[in-house]
Parts: structure tokens; C-alpha cells; sequence
């Protein structure tokens, strides 16, 4: 099963060493992994998703808070917070298919960063179910390359309505 | 740098300068109340901490140049990793502008020892010096003790601070401030109280929370027999009449047996190790528990049903008023059937030497009020098995790690931190020569360590894998050349004497322990000599062969 773990660290150079070390050390199998300064400037944030079972996963948890540069973590569950993540996806397009590429950008929500004779560069946000559909809708038209981030997440506030 | 540590009240150091540590070397040079021990290699010097910290319950430090001399630490980090032994280590660096560039002796030491460090820094301001040095020193006394490591760049070294004391610490405080204990003591206490045949599982972790009283006084109240495991050794009495004695690989049949019949197991800093427990099916049919300061080990290879998180000590102390007092002389008495009926065993017949006996017989001799250190293979097992440990901070073997190589400097370091009592290495002939250039730091200080060296001429562990599970195909086991042994310590100015057969045992002994002086004794013993019980790798408490076993297993 999938979790996704929300980790606040200080932030020094040395933390995502300590950090993924650990993941290879102890033999846990991370999916993905994202890093971004808080509004604290010493301290960020680390959303890391990986895949085990609850035993796993907190043995995952115990081991990140026993790193001296770990301040929290937190166990995301997927119905009570938000998950995100980005792609920057270029394809190839042609006169011939160019309205139909425009479409489907426009029915999924994607943004349009850059349009040329035989490529579109476009900006897609959504959840790794719809980030993983919008790549392969995408496939059809043929990728030149491809640029995605790890997932990040944060709980909602109002827990009851999860 | 130097000032922080005296202000710590750190007494003394281990360690071996070099041309990026030389600036706090001519710091130490001024200071009068460091005593500064000289080595002869990094690794002596760390295992010589591990040796002190262990034996004085107090923090080991240890001081080594960039590069190589850094490099020599590592083997003794993750030792005192695997052991929870509290070290700090501090090493030299290259210039902060030259960091990065292949600079002669340059090694990125903070990035080869994050997964072997409980916290580890690269000063890059000096006046990040007082925060990194306090944080060091908490985290590695705080919780579950281990090794921190603090990197520290020559121009560093030299460069002028006001900051004198860390205004605020970037580490959170659950990492070394005391916890309250978590969990429910009086349910935890209950699940004790309704075993019939309950037993205590004990492990170092008692060692490092001083709390033998503690663990002595649960025992005695729930009449509840105790095993230890070889880091456990010490924390409850070996010569109590409810010990068992060590469990495991090597541990007593009755211990290793008690461990099947028992029907409630608690655990009390131990953290179920694979050279004790085949994960899940230990003690297939009792209820376990398990005490921890460290949350991360609870079902990490074996599942409990009771948890306490936190201080050993602290815990117990919780439990205790809880703690019904039990009838359970049947159970008592099924375990003095046990230890009467499989007792440790070995060949006496013959008339060479026996380590087994002459273990016994040092024990005896020195009535068990020596500190013994050892190396690793089956002197360590025998020691472990003859020599009973009544007081913690005495026993000290490389338990995790399995260093060989680790004997040596930590009687060295034992006995600079007890210079009043007997400390004794219980050391082989491979073990002997992976740190023997530390005899020299011996004589160089007129230190009086004991040698007790064991010499098969064999690595014998290995040779008794090979015999019994590789069938005698004796590869690369057997030394075909071995030094004098008894020359090489005279050549350190340390008396030394060989005993060959049993009717010289006794002069021997005379002679090693005659005085307070160091000593060398040489006990040649038979290669085919075997540690027995034995718990065959991967297999459980059911599949223990007793030395009275051996006839029908080479069958």
C-alpha cells in the first residue's frame, strides 16, 4: 500500500543525505521524493511516498525521528489531506492534430506554456492518478520529454470531513 | 574546542595527531586537565574509547587527522553503533577552501559516516563550534546512546569565535532530554503478574540505564528467572540463583530451553537479535513484552503484545508497585531440572588444556571482580559462558559488530578508566593480531593489562563452521605461521609466559596474575576444541546442539 510521509527537516545540506541513506540502509522502497523550504527559512519540507505495509511504515516513521535534523513526520491518509503533483510535458504535434491536442489540454485543466509549429509544451497539476493519465493521453501524440516531481500533500484542516 | 571539552569534563582522549588536527593538537598541548593517550592506530584509539565508555559508563573520546586517519575510525563507529556506546569522535579536516578538490588527505567523513553516527557535522563557521559540540555530546549520551562525529576543518580550527556557548540548539529535544515513559505500566505489569512460567530477557540496554537494581529487584519480586544476552552480561548477577545464564547461538541449553517453555518473555533492552531470536517463532509459546527506549525496535524482527517506551530504568521503576508477588516454585524447579540436566559441558578427560576450564579457573582465581574484555570468536563465547558476571560495566565484547581487532584497545581503555581494578583481554591468536600494535600504548604507559591469549593456530570459529557444516574442508583457516607470541610482548617489556599442559595451568595463572603489572599468558589449546551448546545459523531454540550431542551429530 501506498503512504505518503510529510516530513519537516532543518534545512542544511546534509539532511537528504540523512535521509535517503536511511531509505537505502534499512531497504525501504521510496516511490518518490520532494523537497521545498518552508516559511521558516531553516526548516523544510519532505514529502516522500513509499510503498509498505503498516509495520513497514512505522518502522519507516520511527527510524526518520530518530535522525537528529527530523522535527516531524507525519502519516498522510489519503482521504483526509490533498496530494498534488506537477509535469511539464513537450509533444510532438502537427497542423493536422493540433486542435485535438488543444482540446484535451483544455478538458484536463493543463496550461500552455509554449506552442510551436510542431510542439506544444504544456503545465499539468493533479493527483499521481491523473498525472499518470494526462502522461498517457499525451503518449499518442508522442513525447519529447517529459518532467515530473515527486508528490507533495498537506492535511486539511477540517479532519472530521475526511 | 579544547575548552569545551574540559568544560564537559572530559578526562581523556584517544587519539593520533596529524598534519589537519595539528592546530588543536597545540591547543591540547596547553591543557591540564585532558590526559592525552597516544596510539599506535586510529582504530586503537576508538576502540579504547568504546573500551572506557563501557567499563566507566561515562562518554569515550577519540581524535584522529582527515584522510586515512579518519578513515581508521570507521570499523569503530559502527561498532559502537551496533552497541549503543557512546563516543564522540572528532577529526581533522582539510581547509574549508579546499574541501571538495581531492586536497592531499581529504575524505568526505561526514557523508561515509551518516549511516554509521548517531549525529555527525562538518564545522563550517567556528562559530557553529559551541552549538555542534553541545549538540554532539547530548545526542550521543541522550536516548539510546551511540557515536556522533564531529568534522573539523583546519582554517576552522584557527579561526577566532565570541560564541562561546550554542544560544539555542537545532535539534529537536525529544533527542536527548529523558521522555516520561509511554505506555500503560499497570497492564503491562498484569500480563507479567498471570505468567506461569514468566521469564526476563535482558540486554545491554540495562547496561546503559544503570538499571541492574531495578531489573534485580522485578526478578526477585515476580520470582521470575532471568537469561541475558552477551550484551546484557552483568546487568543481573551471573551467579544469582534465578540467572540462566546467557541465551542464544551460544548460550546455556537451560537458558535456550527456558526460552521454548516459557510461557510470558519480557523483554527489557534487548532488541530480539537474530543471533537470539529466529524472528517470529521465538518463544512460539509465551506472551511477549518488550521495554525500549528506542521506539523503532518494537516489532522490528519479532511482534510483542506489551509495549513500554522509554528509560530502562524509569519503566521498571513503574511497573514494580504493580508487580504481584507469585508462587512459582514449580517453574523454579523445572528450571533448576534444566540447568542440572544440560549444563555447560566440554572433554576433560584428555590431557590437554581445556579453554573452557581454564576459563573456570581464572574466574575463580580473580573471585569474578576482574573487568574482562574480549576480542571475537570462541575465546569470546568461552568468557562469555565461564566467567559469571555479577556487576554491570565489566563485560566488554563487541556484541553487533563482531569486531575482531577490538579486545586489545578496549582493556587499554577499560583500564584507564579503573586503574584500580584487574582488567583482563581474553583474546585469540587471529583476534590478537588485528590490534596488536597497541601493546606498545601499553607499555608506553606502564599500564597493567592482563593477556589471556587463547592459541589454536586456527581461527577457530571459522575451522568449527567448516567442521561442522562444510565437511572439514578447512579453507583459509588454519595459520601456518604464527609469531612467538611470548617474544613479541617481551619485546614490549611485557612479561609473558606459554602453558602447554594442564599440569601448568596453575603456574601460569600464578604468573599472570602475580602482580598489578601487565602480562602476557599464552594457553596453547587443541584446534578441534568447540563451542558448545550451539545454535546452528538460522535455526531455532529447538534445533540446540548440547556438546553431549556431538557423538550423534557427526553420525
Amino acid at each position: 500500500m501506498k503512504h505518503t510521509l510529510s516530513i519537516l527537516v532543518n534545512n542544511h545540506p546534509g539532511v537528504m543525505s540523512h535521509v535517503s541513506g536511511l531509505f537505502t540502509r534499512r531497504g525501504y522502497n521510496i516511490d518518490s521524493i520532494a523537497v521545498g523550504v518552508t516559511d521558516d527559512l531553516e526548516v523544510s519540507s519532505m514529502t516522500i511516498v513509499l510503498n509498505g505495509d503498516e509495520t513497514i511504515v512505522g518502522q519507516v516513521k520511527n527510524q526518520l525521528l530518530k535522525l537528529p535534523d527530523v522535527l516531524k513526520v507525519q502519516d498522510m491518509a489519503y482521504a483526509s489531506s490533498v496530494q498534488r503533483e506537477l509535469v511539464l510535458i513537450s509533444i510532438k504535434i502537427s497542423e493536422v492534430n493540433r486542435s485535438e491536442a488543444l482540446n484535451v489540454c483544455n478538458g484536463f485543466g493543463a496550461n500552455i506554456l509554449e506552442m510551436t509549429e510542431d510542439s506544444l509544451l504544456l503545465e499539468f497539476s493533479g493527483n499521481t492518478r491523473q498525472v499518470g493519465n494526462m502522461i498517457s493521453l499525451m503518449k499518442h501524440f508522442g513525447i519529447r520529454e517529459i518532467s515530473r516531481t515527486g508528490q507533495i500533500a498537506i492535511a486539511y484542516r477540517n479532519q472530521e470531513s475526511g | 574546542m579544547v575548552e569545551l571539552l574540559e568544560e564537559a569534563g572530559v578526562e581523556i582522549v584517544f587519539g593520533y595527531p596529524g598534519g589537519a588536527i595539528l592546530p588543536f593538537y597545540d591547543e591540547l598541548y596547553h591543557s591540564t586537565k585532558i590526559k592525552h593517550i597516544l596510539v599506535r592506530h586510529e582504530q586503537g584509539a576508538i576502540h579504547m574509547a568504546e573500551g572506557y565508555a563501557r567499563s566507566t559508563g561515562k562518554l569515550g573520546v577519540c581524535i584522529a587527522t582527515s584522510g586515512p586517519g579518519a578513515t581508521n575510525l570507521i570499523t569503530g563507529l559502527t561498532d559502537a553503533k551496533l552497541d549503543s556506546i557512546p563516543i564522540l569522535a572528532i577529526t581533522g579536516q582539510v581547509a574549508t577552501s579546499d574541501i571538495g578538490t581531492d586536497a592531499f588527505q581529504e575524505a568526505d567523513i561526514f557523508g561515509i559516516t551518516i549511516p554509521i553516527t548517531k549525529y555527525n557535522a562538518l564545522i563550517k563557521n567556528a562559530d557553529d563550534l559551541s552549538r555542534h559540540f553541545e549538540e554532539a555530546m547530548k545526542i550521543a549520551m541522550g536516548g539510546r546512546p551511540g557515536p556522533v562525529l564531529l568534522d573539523f576543518p583546519k582554517d576552522v580550527q584557527t579561526q577566532k569565535t565570541t560564541v562561546r556557548k550554542a544560544t539555542s540548539l537545532k535539534i529537536a529535544k525529544h533527542h536527548y532530554e529523558r521522555q516520561t515513559v509511554k505506555g500503560d505500566p499497570q497492564e503491562f505489569a498484569e500480563a507479567l503478574n498471570n505468567a506461569k512460567r514468566p521469564l526476563l530477557y535482558v540486554g545491554g540496554g540495562a547496561i546503559n540505564s544503570f538499571a541492574s537494581a531495578e531489573i534485580r529487584a522485578l526478578a526477585e519480586k515476580a520470582n521470575a528467572p532471568v537469561t541475558t544476552t552477551l550484551m546484557g552480561l552483568g546487568a543481573f548477577p551471573g551467579t544469582h540463583p534465578l540467572s540462566v545464564g546467557m541465551l542464544g547461538m551460544h548460550g546455556t541449553a537451560y537458558a535456550n530451553k527456558a526460552v521454548l517453555e516459557c510461557d510470558y518473555i519480557l523483554n527489557l533492552g534487548a532488541r530480539f537479535d537474530d543471533r537470539v531470536a529466529r524472528k517470529h517463532d521465538f518463544a512460539p509459546d509465551a506472551i511477549r513484552a518488550h521495554i525500549d527506549i528506542d521506539a523503532s525496535e518494537f516489532n522490528k524482527r519479532v511482534n510483542v503484545s506489551y509495549i513500554l517506551n522509554g528509560d530502562l530504568k524509569d519503566a521498571v521503576r513503574e511497573i514494580l508497585p504493580f508487580i504481584k508477588t507469585t508462587d512459582r516454585s514449580g517453574w523454579i524447579q523445572r528450571i533448576n531440572d534444566l540447568k542440572k540436566n544440560h549444563p555447560l559441558d566440554f572433554d576433560s578427560t584428555k590431557e590437554e588444556i581445556k579453554p573452557q576450564d581454564f576459563m573456570k579457573r581464572v574466574y575463580d582465581r580473580t573471585k569474578g571482580k576482574a573487568v574482562v574484555s574480549t576480542d571475537v570468536g570462541q575465546h569470546q563465547m568461552w568468557a562469555a559462558q565461564y566467567f559469571l558476571f555479577d556487576e554491570p560495566n565489566t563485560w566488554l565484547t563487541s556484541g553487533g559488530l563482531g569486531t575482531m581487532g577490538y579486545g586489545l584497545p578496549a582493556a587499554i581503555g577499560a583500564k584507564f578508566g579503573n586503574p584500580d581494578k584487574t582488567v583482563i583481554c581474553v583474546t585469540g591468536d587471529g583476534s590478537f593480531q588485528m590490534c596488536i600494535q597497541e601493546l606498545a600504548t601499553i607499555a608506553q604507559s606502564k599500564l597493567g593489562v592482563k593477556i589471556l591469549l587463547f592459541n589454536n593456530n586456527f581461527l577457530g570459529m571459522v575451522r568449527q563452521w567448516q567442521e561442522l557444516f562444510y565437511e572439514n574442508r578447512f579453507s583459509e583457516s588454519q595459520w601456518t605461521y604464527n609469531p612467538n607470541f611470548v617474544k613479541l610482548a617481551e619485546s614490549y617489556d611485557i612479561p609473558a609466559m606459554k602453558v602447554s599442559k594442564k599440569d601448568e595451568i596453575d603456574k601460569g595463572i600464578d604468573f599472570f596474575l602475580k602482580d598489578d603489572g601487565a602480562a602476557l599468558l599464552e594457553v596453547m589449546i587443541p584446534a578441534e576444541e568447540k563451542v558448545f551448546p550451539m545454535i546452528p545459523a538460522g535455526k531455532s531454540q529447538k534445533d540446540l546442539i548440547e556438546f553431549k550431542d556431538l557423538a550423534k551429530l557427526k553420525k
